[in-house]
Parts: C-alpha cells; structure tokens; sequence
C-alpha cells in the first residue's frame, strides 16, 4: 500500500493474473490430480479394452479419439463445476465483481484457465500416441488433427460447463446439469438415439440433427480432415457458452 | 468534491422493496457510520455504491466516476471489503493479496503486498491458507485487500462484526489512520463505534434514510444511544 501508487493503465496485467489464479487454482487442492487421473486412465482404457486399438492391428488413433466426446461431456464439466459455483459459495464473487475488472474478463479468464487445465490431461494421453508411432508407422498429422479436434470438444462441453456452473452455488448441480446437457449432444449422432429420431423426424431431417452431435463433428478431425464446419461448431458452442454464462453472472 | 455520490438509489427484490430513493454525498476526511437495523438496506445500498447490485432507479458515483456507465475506473478508485469478508479459503494470504495486487494492475505489487501485510499486521500468518485463519484474522484480510492500493473511497460493510474488543480496537486504529486522505462508509450495528470512529451518522430503516448528520449532533439526541436508535429506526 503506497500513497504514490495511482491507479494507471493496467493494461492486461489483471487479466494475466485472473488466468494464472485459476489454472493454479486446480492444483491447490487434490482433485486436479484425481481428475488428470481418472481422465488418463479412461481415456487409455477405453481405447484398449473397448476400442480394441492393439488388436485392430492398424497404427492409428482413431479408436482412441472415438471416446473422447464421453470423456469430456463428463470430466469438462466436473472441471468446469467450480467455475462461477465456487465463486457463488465463498462470496469472492461480490469481491470479483467489485474489483477494476470486466465481468468479460474475468469470465474469459477464467474460461481459457480451465481450457488449459483440460489441455494438460489431453496431453498427457501423449505416450499413447508414441506407442502406437512405436508399434507401427501412423499418419502422425492425422494423429495431431486428432488431438485439435479432442481439444476443440473440451472446449465446447466446458462452454456448456460455465452456464451451469453461472447458474447455481452448488458445484455437485453445476457438474450434474453440465454433464446431462453435454451427454445429450453426445448421444446425438449415436446409432441407437438416431433410429428413434427418425421415428420421430423422418429419416430425412436425421442426418441434418445429427450434425448438432459431439462425435459427428470430432470423426473428421480423428480421419486427418481439417474442415472449418466442425472446427466453429465447437468453436461456437464453446463461445456461445461463455458469452451466455457471462451474461448470467452480469444479470445478477 | 464529494467522493461518494449516492444519486436516489432504489432497489428492490421482487416485491418487497429494500432501499428507496437514497441520497447522500461523503467528502474527503469524512468517516460515516452507516447505522441501521438487520434489513434495513445497509447492505444492500453499499452493494449499489460497488457496482455489485445494479439499482433499479438512480445513480452512484465514486471519485466522479458512475459505477454503472464507467465501472473500472470507478472500481479503481474503491476498496470494499463485503459483509463477512469473503476471501479465497484455499489461496494463503500472501497469495491473496499477490492477486488483489496484481488484479488492480499495481505497478510494484510484492512491495505493496508487503506493506499491507505490515499495516494490518498480517505478517506472522502471510504464509497460512485462509480457511485456516480465526474469524478475527480473516476479517483483517478482508480490510486488507480494501486498503492494497490505497483507494480514496473505503465501503466497509461491518468490519468489526464478531472481532473480539482487542481486535475492534486494532481495526479501527488502522481506520483512524487512513481516514484523513479517504471518504469511508463504515456499516454497523455498534452504537460506541459511533463515537469512537466516525465523523458523521447516516441512520437508515426501511430502505429509507432517517437521520444525516455529524457525529457530535448525533451523540447529542441522548445519553442511551440504543433508546436513540429505536426511536429513529421505529
């Protein structure tokens, strides 16, 4: 506390400092670790003991991307819970909403600390990559347009993580709604949630919703096809997430 | 120049109305004792006066700045420390303070982390996480991310509730120190603190003000400030 210290141009320092508490925020306590954990262990498990990746005998990760929508429609949520929740529940949030900060930025903050906390456990999953590039001859851009994909549908399922966590003190329903709302966009797209679409739809207007589903806009990432549609179907969900869940927190 | 502008502020939740049409000014050197009973609207006008609650009618200015239309500068300019003195539980205190500092762009933040650990000496548990802290050390970090960047306005909202008389003392010691270059809302339901803190007494009930004036005015209306303080409160 200086007397000469005016309050000057603080340029992106506050936003630096938001971005760097929250991802640090994840370490302070044990369950980043249980989460890097739990997403390693399902994500390599997944891929071996259900995708069968060793025994299919081809050099490639697509059976390993395959379950990645599942994953992240449950961990980027419970990664995300603690978002606005945790703010909610302590009180910090009248001190964050009366600090010389926007609510966007913090918001963004906050949002791309989390993104980053999701990167690391996706990178992570790097040895398996290697073993695959050990065992065989992979595609490895293929193998890397994989893992933009994987990235971009954390980023859409943690965008829908932020409006519930926005909505609610409670990190446990912040994770519950967060997780329902992903799992239904994961489950569109999938064979048996299709059939009973077209009972409903027709089979025409199928294919059309299908395109809303997680898993049909990661498939052409994991088939080493770098298309735009998929890329800002995430993209926008990811920020539509976002710009709702900050316009909830600035409502209040 | 009044530092503290409350434009008739109005808010109410639903149907029931908390504050209306509040209207007051607080210049340089001016500490005021903000008296009311539980639900009056103390917290919910000081709410209004940090930008935290949008009012549903009126304005509030800090250092001439509106909080609604120009809110960073405005926030800038203000130290509050909200009912109970919310802090991060996980992060130690240095920590922070680190990020108060850092959150307000402070061009030296470690010195001006050092200084504040020094001024509301804070020093011995820097190191502890906050959930540890007891009730009385808390609500001193929570006077301490106020005062970090040495603001011109400090809102308090009851920064000396459940300290113990040691601790009221050292609270309003720092208060007294700083007061003279600051305008200060200091929230209470604790008559002494009039006396022995403020210059001037705002009394509000019923979301409405019922009494502005100076201290020695104040103290003058009786010998049994809480026989006072029901009659204006009625």
């Amino acid at each position: 506390m200086s007397s000469s210290e005016k309050p000057s141009s603080p340029g992106l320092k506050p936003f630096t400092a938001m971005v760097r508490r929250e991802f640090a925020g994840y370490f302070r306590t044990p369950l980043a670790y249980v989460f890097l954990a739990v997403f390693n262990a399902f994500a390599v498990s997944l891929a071996f003991f259900v995708g069968g990746l060793y025994e299919s005998g081809v050099a490639s990760l697509d059976r390993f991307f395959l379950y990645h929508p599942w994953l992240w429609a449950f961990l980027a949520p419970a990664a995300g819970a603690r978002l606005w929740a945790e703010e909610r529940r302590q009180g910090t949030i009248e001190l964050l909403l009366t600090w010389p900060i926007t609510v966007w930025q913090a918001a963004l903050g906050k949002f791309l600390a989390a993104w980053l906390f999701l990167a690391c456990a996706l990178l992570m999953t790097v040895p398996v990559a290697l073993t695959v590039g050990w065992l065989g001859d992979p595609d490895w851009g293929v193998i890397l347009s994989g893992y933009v994909g994987s990235l971009l549908c954390a980023g859409a399922c943690l965008g829908i993580a932020a409006i519930a966590s926005a909505l609610t003190r409670s990190q446990v329903i912040a994770f519950v709604t967060g997780f329902l709302a992903c799992f239904l966009l994961v489950l569109v797209g999938y064979g048996v949630f299709d059939e009973l679409l077209a009972g409903v739809l027709g089979s025409g207007s199928v294919d059309e919703f299908r395109r809303l589903g997680l898993w049909r806009n990661l498939e052409p990432f994991t088939l080493g096809l770098v298309d735009a549609r998929p890329a800002a179907y995430f993209l926008s969900v990811a920020f539509a997430g976002l710009g709702l869940s900050t316009i909830i927190v600035e409502r209040r | 120049m009044s530092l503290i502008e409350a434009k008739n502020l109005s808010k109410s939740y639903g149907a029931i109305r908390a504050v209306h049409d509040v209207s007051f000014a607080v210049a340089r050197g001016e500490v005021v004792g903000f008296l009311g009973p539980n639900g009056a609207g103390k917290s919910t006008t000081m709410k209004m006066l940090t930008g935290h609650l949008r009012a549903d009618a009126g304005a509030a200015v800090i250092a001439g700045f509106d909080v609604a239309d120009q809110a960073v500068q405005a926030k800038q300019h203000l130290g509050y420390s909200p009912e109970g003195a919310p802090a991060y539980g996980e992060m130690t205190v240095r920590e922070f303070l680190r990020f108060a500092a850092d959150l307000r762009g402070l061009a030296d933040p470690a010195e001006s982390v050092r200084q504040t650990l020094e001024l509301c000496r804070l020093g011995e548990v820097a190191a502890q996480t906050i959930d540890t802290l007891s009730k009385g050390y808390r609500m001193r970090v929570g006077f301490a991310q106020a005062v970090i960047h040495d603001p011109e306005v400090l809102i308090l909202d009851e920064p000396t509730d459940g300290l113990d008389p040691n601790q009221k003392f050292e609270v309003r010691r720092i208060l007294k120190e700083m007061a003279a270059r600051k305008a200060v809302i200091v929230s209470t339901h604790i008559l002494e603190e009039v006396g022995e803190l403020c210059t001037r007494v705002i009394v509000i009930a019923k979301g409405e003000v019922r009494c502005d004036e100076s201290r020695d005015k104040f103290l003058a209306r009786g010998t049994d400030l809480n026989a006072v303080f029901r009659q204006l409160t009625a």
